[in-house]
């Protein structure tokens, strides 16, 4: 096997996990700490995309436009908690999952009356447009580098608050026993606000680094959500540890088996079934490893309840 | 003596299922006053509709003169409760100093108040265990941490719910030892617990409830004095 291609395809699972990552970090946190499955999570990651774009198009500014749509979509977030997702909580799964799939729905209504039905283009910034040699022969997109760069400071930063600042402390009282946490005087709810707006900045912040790979595009959530609930189920409900470890193993499972899985089957079987069968498998490679995670740990790699 | 705490005919339950019937408890300002009662009586769910964790569905609840039953718990928390509950439901993805940390505060307004530095004094072993999880640690350790976690607050009532059960006796002893020291300091505690020869020595009066009514009160020395009321009450 290519040894450059083993590398550059590892690089792009390290990249996309550490995308994932900011997703599911949100997303772990809400479903842990208030047990609300959140579905508009992936809406944040596609609003914040669409800032992004807007705001990159009318300044030409990429990392202005990476601030605003984070700032932005915290914003969005913190107002869809206190005036309606705070009345889901102490509804049924199925009620939260009605409700906000309502919300999948009517952001990306609003975002096509917006914006229009066609996609947006997000270019990075021009400095960062071009490949860099990271190994004699191994040209890798200098953008890619500066997503893993990010994508690793964030994992840094969002480790320090949650183990090393009172708000993390709290954080985490509230994900394992909420009603304690309560008795002991937490303002869970404020913890929950607060928490949910770092978590929407997350989704921008997302959103922003990965338009210019793909398509800022209605419903560009919606797929990613289900692979951030993948993550979060493989790495524990509620923990960030878990979520940095699941999405490590979703991206880089995902990345790798879609390039080398074909590969191999071509050396094992005849062109044409290898062909057929080679994507398709790839693509539920990650749910092969969700239900090898749960058989061995029903309760994902790090549960945060004890 | 002004009155701290008074529960004037509280009703409440789950659900459907009525647990307390009329429940009237009272705890004066430096008071160690006990709720006693055989198991499944209603002691707990007492506690848990004081600290707002389970609905009350008729009745009073008044702290420092204010009501607050019904209210949130954070909100009552802050006012100066705090609860070492049964099964100690100590944070385990929390270390020891953090399960201390999380929630300090000096919410009684404590002249001299509890610090970390005053808690590990208190109880050494749990500077001994400060870097382990929450989850690394004995029973007696979890319960230490349980009461130190609560003392953090500086709260103006204390409360135990079964603060020595299944704990080793000689484990017991220190839990007794701490909660004498803090009666001796003034602190205002309830208690929920099955010894009553200890419970007599801690504390000045004494609640007794069965089927979620209050069916004897009174001082320790009444107590003492009808073994009567053990007998029928206590099953001891
Ligand atoms: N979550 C619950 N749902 C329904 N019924 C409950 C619940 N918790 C307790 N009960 C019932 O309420 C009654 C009182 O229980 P409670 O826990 O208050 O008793 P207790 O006096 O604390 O007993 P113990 O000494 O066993 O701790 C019992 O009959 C119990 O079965
Ligand atoms: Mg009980």
């Amino acid at each position: 096997m290519d040894p450059i291609l083993v590398l550059e395809q590892s690089l792009n699972g390290l990249q996309f996990g550490l995308m994932l990552f900011l997703l599911a970090a949100g997303l772990t946190l809400v479903f842990g700490i208030m047990d609300m499955i959140n579905l508009a999570h992936g809406s944040l990651y596609m609003i914040g995309a669409y800032l992004a774009a807007a705001v990159a198009m009318a300044t030409g500014s990429f990392w202005l436009a990476v601030a605003v749509a984070m700032g932005g979509t915290a914003v969005i977030g913190v107002v869809l908690e206190v005036t309606l997702l705070r009345r889901l909580y102490q509804r049924d799964h199925l009620h939260q999952v009605l409700a906000t799939f309502a919300l999948i729905l009517m952001s990306n209504e609003a975002v096509r009356m917006i914006w229009g039905p066609t996609a947006l283009a997000l270019d990075p910034p021009p400095s960062l447009a071009g490949p860099v040699e990271l190994l004699p022969g191994l040209y890798y997109p200098a953008f890619r580098l500066v997503i893993i760069g990010v994508g690793l400071l964030v994992a840094v930063l969002l480790y320090f608050l949650v183990s090393h600042t009172r708000l993390g402390m709290l954080v985490r009282a509230g994900a394992s026993n909420r009603e304690m946490a309560r008795a002991m005087g937490v303002r869970v709810s404020l913890v929950f606000t607060i928490v949910f707006a770092i978590g929407a900045a997350l989704c921008a912040l997302a959103g922003a680094m990965l338009g210019p790979l793909f398509a800022v595009q209605v419903g560009m959530g919606e797929s990613i959500l289900i692979l951030a609930f993948v993550v979060i189920v493989i790495g524990g409900i509620g923990s960030i540890r878990g979520a940095l470890v699941g999405a490590l193993l979703v991206g880089m499972v995902d990345t790798v088996g879609r390039t080398f899985l074909p590969m191999w089957l071509r050396a094992v079987l005849p062109p044409t079934v290898a062909s057929n069968l080679g994507p398709a498998l790839a693509s539920v490679l990650i749910y092969v490893l969700m239900a090898g995670v749960l058989f061995w740990r029903p309760q994902g790699l790090f549960p945060a309840r004890g | 003596m002004g009155a701290l705490l008074e529960i004037g005919q509280l009703t409440a339950g789950y659900g459907a299922t009525q647990v307390l019937f009329g429940i009237d408890l009272a705890v004066g300002e430096r008071e160690v006053t006990t709720l006693l009662g055989r198991n499944g009586m209603g002691k707990t769910t007492t506690i848990r509709t004081l600290m707002g964790l389970a609905r009350a569905t008729g009745g009073t609840i008044r702290f420092r003169g204010e009501r607050i039953d019904n209210l949130a718990p954070e909100r009552i928390a802050r006012m100066g409760l705090a609860v070492v509950p049964e099964g100690r439901q100590i944070f385990p993805n929390l270390s020891v100093e953090e399960n201390l940390r999380a929630f300090a505060g000096n919410r009684c307004a404590a002249a001299d108040p509890w610090t970390l530095d005053r808690v590990y004094a208190f109880l050494p072993r749990l500077q001994e265990r400060r870097r382990n999880m929450g989850n690394q640690l004995s029973g007696g350790e979890q319960q230490m941490l349980a009461i130190g976690r609560a003392l953090m607050t500086n709260p103006h009532l204390l409360i135990l719910d079964e603060a020595t059960e299944g704990l080793a006796p000689l484990v017991r002893e220190d839990i007794w030892q701490c909660l004498h020291t803090l009666a001796a300091q003034g602190q205002a505690i309830l208690v929920i617990d099955k010894y009553v020869t200890r419970l007599i020595a801690l504390a000045h009066r004494h609640t007794i409830i069965e089927r979620g009514r209050v069916v004897w009160s009174g001082t320790s020395a009444a107590l003492d004095a009808d073994h009567g009321v053990w007998h029928r009450y206590l099953g001891v």
